[in-house]
């Protein structure tokens, strides 16, 4: 029954063959169209890198923009001869670095001698008016543009981030192919979290060229070619004088001021010290600048606001007094003696209720509190009962926002700590532990570890009296002109807004008449605030304040953070205080504590 | 009769010669493509693939030994073994397999890589001559039907796993093989359609206008053949069943493959819908092949294949190299090798006493001239772009000793045909 098969088989496979010779016959002989393609040296795929989207602060003031720079590339097999002092006459170098260059370009791993590859990176325009005039000397070399990040501001470097070339580990991860060898990525920052955004997409062009490499049209009339799309616009929350003003006051100090709008969550202003010029990071010196920026042991890359971890000190209180009120273990009229046996304290006083134990910041007040809370006697075994007390004050403190990092729109943010009976479980090895080990975190010490970011999320919640919106820093995307999801949701604490009221109280209380009332304190608006002074012996303290402003309708709140200087009153608070007016009022009225903060010398 | 046991007389002289040619010939062209006239770098120099293909080479002498040294016999009684070993390789691959170009079809041994998918091509025609040729074995068996599948299914299944979606297709011209031996062309008719309908889904933007075709075409055979219920009834679940094939194919190519994976298999289809990938290389592949005329630019002398402009040159468009330096004639020359090879491979197959070694015969003739046929036709732009390299010519360690196992296990195999006759 097979019969014939076999034959069928083989006149398929002849077929197949002879269709071949056929369209090979057309393709190779009759039609010439291929060997003028060919002959025309064929096609140039020309690339045409995206615009990267721009940045602007909360007021529409461009922040960041691109501009134009040029690479100098080789087509090493076009070079067949080359006026070696011509060259380097035209472009500025001596014989020597010619010949490094060759050397360099042949180790280049993507070097191919029929590939445009880099030669001179990043001529300055300077040098390109010069050089564009000459280039057609040189045979095998060509200017190609690109673009690179520029900016308005010397300011806010470590929230922008900046631009470089896409390392050979991403190149190799970037599964869907965005990326080729060259191009540049967003690797800190902004730029590297809104990457995806602001990068845009490539289009690509094809030429034909003649023998001579020179292009003599579009292919095949432009039919492939796509466009280049631009990346999206961002819009940050940042008011960038406040911004400035912000770095001002910072020069010379290390630290962190925050400043947000409570209603939203928007930054107004992220200030890290010490920071460098983004523009440093940026164009043909950038590697030389990178290494000089990160091995400056002040280390200007770190980024203060949500990396340095610090323990929060007195305006940790704030949160201890708030924990104490909704579990009723106390009310704002409960009295404790201030008895420094245990825990020293500061200034006359000794019996305060809870407004007055807040505005004088009392040690022994908030250690007797949270001994309450902690033995609540729910338990007849002094171990257990802290243990049920525990559990319900990391709760209570973890809806702050503290101990997991809050989700700005940036990344390498950290969470800071908040303990737990599971975290002093695993401290004391399986001993156990009760209230008067544990103590210290009633004042802000001990194993308490928060962000400045979340000391200023801190302050915008306590002015919602109760909520707050993840912080962040770009509020509209592109033509969408809305943030991204995330920063419309409210989180809120598990604090009634009633006990809210009473903070708000006890704080105004502290700049008008406790620790913060001489510096801090605005005339023509009530200026809510916290002193904190964080033990560092034998060093200085770390100067910590937090604050919101007006009290009715809060505009700003505030956190700054200076290291090693001191009392919290003197110059975290007149640095918040200062900030509070000059975005209040667009200008400070208060020479002597400008003069003051700038001085530098808050230690007597 | 005399035992004669010395192996270099009852060869297939004709073929091994076919064979060395054309691996001659490959490893010529290999070099083509790397040459550099400044370069000077020596065709045996380690450091480009024509140095290291002549190792791959020097490989194959030994492999084409121990094929000649090992029993015949062997081959039919370890055909599952082997079969199944091949599997397990592949098994394997997705767990310790290294990634190179994007997809992860290797296993490292050593500095050293091997693809285990071009060694299950002649490892399932093992099994498959094996069960055919078995005694007693009836094609037209529906049981046997089913198991023959299932035979090819699973290697198929293994390396669509590894996204060498090439080397799975290849495996269908056992489809080709079965018809030889006597299945019903309308069962190969099915499978051909369920891949036609797969094709038109993916180019056809509305599936609604292929409804439309099926239901005209329902109605005409309804209406021009016997007006039987029972004939109505099938005509009408086929049509019904092809319905299902589409939709599942736009649902899975829609819904479950990520948008640069459908792409990719869009390109498959049409070049042009993806003209920075692969129709970039049909049109570079095609300037190439047309540049070199009638007579070609001659030996080293091509400029489109060493400006890099077709990726793969050295593997997959290895083609382009001899049409452009040798003209219409060389890829005559070429494909004529081809033919005589494939047509003496048949010629072989044919003149077999057993069933099992004509059987192996014939795949081994399918599976050259798919490669064959897919190869040059995706070159010089008749077929979509499928990464599969041109028998014994393109660069490879891997392929080179997939195929060179295949032809030579059919070439001892037929030295020995005789033999088989005494134990009858």
């Amino acid at each position: 029954m097979n019969e014939g098969r076999r034959e069928i088989i083989q006149i398929a496979f002849v077929a197949v063959a002879i269709i071949f010779l056929i369209k090979l016959f057309f393709i190779q002989v009759i039609d010439r169209r291929y060997e003028e393609l060919a002959n025309s040296n064929a096609i140039l795929k020309e690339i045409e890198p995206p615009v990267r989207g721009l940045i602007k602060d909360r007021n529409g003031k461009l922040l960041v923009f691109n501009t134009p720079e040029f690479d100098l590339e080789i087509i090493r097999k076009e070079v067949k001869t080359l006026d070696s002092a011509k060259f380097c006459e035209v472009f500025d170098m001596t014989i020597e670095d010619l010949r490094k260059n060759f050397k360099e370009l042949k180790a280049k791993r993507e070097y191919s001698p029929v590939k445009p590859t880099i030669f001179i990176k990043q001529l300055s325009n300077l040098d390109f008016a010069k050089i564009q005039d000459r280039i057609d000397e040189f045979k095998g070399f060509y200017i190609k543009p690109r673009s690179t990040r520029a900016y308005t501001s010397q300011s806010m470097a470590n929230a922008l981030g900046y631009v470089s070339e896409i390392s050979k580990d991403k190149l190799a991860s970037d599964k869907e192919k965005i990326y080729r060898q060259g191009d540049e990525i967003g690797q800190s920052g902004i730029e590297a979290y809104y990457e995806k955004y602001l990068r845009g997409k490539g289009g690509v062009r094809y030429w034909l060229r003649n023998v001579d490499g020179i292009v003599k049209g579009p292919f095949d009339e432009g039919k492939n070619d796509t466009l280049s799309i631009p990346g999206q616009d961002l819009s940050s929350t940042v008011d960038i004088d406040l911004q400035e003003y912000g770095e001002f006051l910072m020069k010379g100090k290390a630290g962190s001021i925050i400043a947000i709008e409570p209603a939203t969550g928007e930054i107004l202003s992220m200030i890290s010290g010490p920071s460098y010029d983004p523009i440093m990071l940026t164009g043909r010196n950038y590697s030389e600048n990178f290494v000089l920026i990160s091995s400056d042991t002040n280390k200007p890359l770190f980024n203060r606001p949500l990396m340095a971890q610090y323990r929060p000190g007195s305006i940790f209180k704030i949160a201890q007094a708030m924990v104490a009120l909704q579990e009723g273990v106390i009310s704002p009229d409960t009295r404790f003696k201030c008895d420094r046996s245990i825990i020293g304290c500061h200034g006359p006083h000794s019996n305060e209720d809870l407004r007055g134990a807040i505005t004088h910041s009392c040690n022994p007040y908030f250690h007797q509190a949270l001994r309450r809370m902690l033995n609540q006697g729910k338990s007849n075994n002094p171990f257990d009962d802290t243990r049920i007390g525990m559990d319900q004050w990391t709760r209570h403190i973890s809806s702050f926002g503290f101990g997991t990092p809050l989700g700005i729109d940036l990344p390498n943010e950290k969470g800071g700590l908040v303990p737990s009976t599971a975290y002093y479980d695993r401290a004391y090895g399986g001993r156990p532990w009760k209230f008067s080990n544990i103590y210290s975190i009633a004042i802000g010490e001990g194993e308490n570890l928060v962000v400045p970011l979340q000391m200023a999320n801190f302050a915008a919640t306590i002015a919602n009296k109760g909520h707050y919106i993840t912080p962040h820093l770009i509020k509209a995307i592109g033509d969408s002109l809305k943030p991204l999801p995330q920063f419309k949701q409210r989180h809120y604490t598990t604090i009634d807004a009633a006990n809210f009221q009473i903070a708000a109280d006890a704080m105004q209380r502290v700049v008008e008449s406790g620790t913060g009332q001489y510096r801090a304190k605005l005339d023509s608006v009530i200026v809510c605030g916290k002193t904190g002074s964080v033990q560092n012996e034998p060093r200085p303290d770390h100067s910590v304040f937090i604050a919101f402003a007006p009290k009715e309708n809060p505009k700003i709140a505030i956190s700054v953070y200076v290291e090693f200087s001191g009392q919290g009153a003197r110059a975290a608070a007149s640095i918040a205080s200062l900030m509070i007016e000059k975005y209040l009022f667009g200008t400070t009225k208060r020479p002597q504590v400008e003069a003051y903060v700038l001085k530098g010398d808050f230690l007597d | 009769m005399i035992r004669e046991d010395n192996i270099t007389h009852k060869i297939d002289w004709v073929t091994v010669l076919l064979y060395g040619s054309i691996v001659f010939l490959g490893w010529l062209n290999i070099y083509a493509v790397t040459y550099d006239e400044n370069a000077n770098t020596s065709i045996f120099s380690l450091d480009i693939n024509s140095g290291r293909q002549l190792i791959f080479i020097a490989g194959s002498l030994v492999i084409i030994s121990a094929i000649l040294i090992i029993d015949r016999q062997f081959y039919e009684t370890f055909a599952y073994i082997i079969y199944g070993l091949i599997l397990f390789m592949l098994l394997l691959v997705p767990i310790i397999g290294k990634e190179v170009g994007g997809n992860k079809a290797w296993i490292g041994i050593g500095s050293f890589g091997v693809q285990p998918s071009e060694f299950a091509k002649f490892a399932t025609a093992l099994v498959v001559a094996k069960l055919i040729g078995s005694i007693g074995f009836k094609i037209d068996n529906f049981r046997n039907q089913l198991i023959l599948f299932s035979l090819i299914s699973a290697p198929i299944m293994l390396i669509i796993l590894q996204k060498d979606y090439g080397t799975a297709l290849v495996l269908s011209v056992f489809l080709v093989v079965f018809f030889r031996e006597g299945m019903s062309p309308f069962i190969i008719l099915i499978g051909m359609s369920f891949g036609l309908i797969f094709v038109l889904t993916l180019l056809v933007e509305n599936q609604y206008y292929l409804y439309l075709g099926i239901a005209v075409l329902l109605g005409l055979a309804i209406v021009l053949g016997r007006k039987k219920f029972k004939r109505i009834a099938i005509l009408t679940a086929g049509a019904l069943a092809i319905v299902l094939v589409i939709e599942s194919v736009d649902y899975i190519v829609t819904d479950v493959l990520k948008p640069h994976h459908q792409n990719r298999i869009k390109a498959l289809i049409n070049p042009d819908s993806d003209p920075l990938g692969f129709g970039w290389n049909v049109t570079q592949s095609k300037i190439a092949i047309g540049s070199g005329g009638f007579l070609g630019k001659g030996f080293l002398k091509g400029t489109q294949t060493k400006f890099d402009f077709v990726p793969e040159q050295s593997t997959d468009f290895i083609f382009c190299t001899i049409g452009e330096e040798h003209g219409w004639v060389g890829s005559l020359f070429t494909i004529a090798l081809f033919m005589v090879l494939l047509l003496r491979i048949v010629f072989l197959a044919e003149r077999q006493k057993n069933k099992f070694a004509r059987v192996y015969g014939y795949s081994v003739a399918c599976i050259l001239f798919f490669h064959f046929a897919v190869n040059i036709g995706m070159t010089v732009g008749l077929f979509p772009v499928i990464g599969i390299p041109l028998p014994f010519f393109s660069y490879g360690g891997s392929s080179l000793w997939g195929f060179t196992i295949l032809l030579f296990i059919f070439l001892k195999l037929d030295a020995h045909r005789m033999q088989v006759l005494q134990r009858l």
